[in-house]
């Protein structure tokens, strides 16, 4: 979902590198403030991950392929702060090395991938762990739902970026972008989605203190659930 | 290892083994298996060519779409330059070097930029007398900012 350069114009361009320079200090200032000593290790593997599955295009329609982006897994696992992190290292090593992403849309994409991504995503992951049963299926399932919708949501980003500033006239079917990219996008997600809960399950069996959704999202009504005295556990 | 709870220690043996082996994951899927993937243009490049109409070589010969303000990458010259290593002929070969290099430098500078992030947590206790020995007693100063 990497923006080119001359998509969109020089002014929303602009603006979107605000918006992601304020996003991204926010991120590094909350992530100074609460990233635990044996994250920070994990969080640098996270992003090289992220580099590693965005490069496994999968195809999802007749010559289109999609790829994973990887904001909710890095939010799931290392918590949405630094997991906007991890998703902008990935942009900019691919954007100013591999020449992936146009560098003056380095703002745009910045913004899709890692804070809408990541802000959509997450709320669905507090959502759903919420009344989600604490059990590999409910971890699975919300994985890949926010997967799913955090894809959505940054290909709206990029829809919202082309209305206000897209450099081609394509008359007034805005309308008609948004609802290939949203098409697309659903497959995409479902592959996103899918991605993200083997990853998360993988981790979360062999090492569930290293899920950060499981340590910081406390299940609602533990005592509903778990017969305090019972062996049925 | 007994004196490290679930969050309060540093890098356990067992958390390192965990970054190996995910780093070998992630070297595998870069490395080789990267090379299986789709060349089809993703999902927002395929929206760009709505509208037009592109030839085998998918160049646009006409219509209007989105793609046709699309300019060339600056760094089109980068020595990694769409996940290919500049100077290495073989493909294959090509793209699993650069996907391997991509990891290395992506978990390099993101590791690093933690790192940055975590020692700048560390500092913030180091106005109050107990600077000194912040860095040999870290579990105390953890402690500290819970």
């Amino acid at each position: 979902m990497h923006i080119p350069d001359g998509f969109i114009n020089a002014s929303t361009s602009l603006g979107a590198g605000a918006v992601a320079a304020g996003g991204l200090g926010v991120s590094l200032r909350r992530t100074a403030q609460t990233l635990e000593d044996k994250q920070a290790p994990l969080a640098g593997l996270v992003a090289a991950y992220i580099f590693a599955v965005q490069m496994l295009n999968f195809p999802v329609a007749a010559g289109t392929s999609g790829h994973l982006l990887g904001a909710v897994l890095a939010a799931v696992l290392v918590g949405p702060w630094a997991g906007v992190i991890c998703v902008a290292v990935v942009l900019l090593v691919q954007g100013l090395l591999f020449a992936d992403g146009g560098l003056t849309a380095l703002g745009l994409n910045i913004t899709n991938m890692a804070l809408i991504g990541t802000a959509a995503g997450y709320l669905m992951v507090v959502l759903l762990l919420r009344v989600l049963p604490r059990t590999n299926t409910g971890l699975a399932v919300t994985a890949f739902v926010a997967a799913l919708v955090g894809v959505l949501a940054a290909s709206m980003g990029f829809v919202a970026e082309f209305a206000l500033g897209g450099a081609v006239d394509l008359g007034n079917s805005i309308s008609i972008l948004a609802g290939t990219m949203a098409g697309t996008h659903l497959f995409i997600g479902i592959g996103e989605g899918l991605i993200t809960a083997v990853t998360v399950l993988a981790v979360a069996r062999t090492r569930p203190d290293l899920v950060y959704a499981l340590r910081k999202l406390p299940a609602k009504t533990p005592a509903k659930l778990v017969v305090p005295a019972g062996g049925v556990t | 290892m007994k004196r490290c709870d679930v969050n309060r220690c540093h890098v356990k043996k067992k958390t390192g083994w965990f970054i190996v082996g995910g780093l070998l994951v992630a070297l595998l899927l870069a490395g080789f298996v990267s090379n299986f993937a789709s060349a089809d243009p993703d999902g927002l490049d395929s929206a760009a060519l709505e509208g037009c109409t592109v030839d085998d070589g998918g160049n646009i010969t006409g219509g209007t779409c989105i793609a046709q303000g699309g300019k060339d990458h600056e760094l089109l010259d980068s020595p990694l330059a769409d996940y290919g290593l500049r100077g290495i002929d073989n493909a294959f070969l090509s793209t699993g070097l650069s996907g391997v290099l991509g990891v290395l430098l992506t978990f390099g500078i993101g590791g690093g930029i933690f790192w940055l992030a975590r020692r700048g947590k560390h500092a913030a206790p180091s106005a109050d007398e107990n600077a000194d020995v912040a860095e040999n007693v870290e579990p105390s100063v953890h402690a500290e900012s819970r």
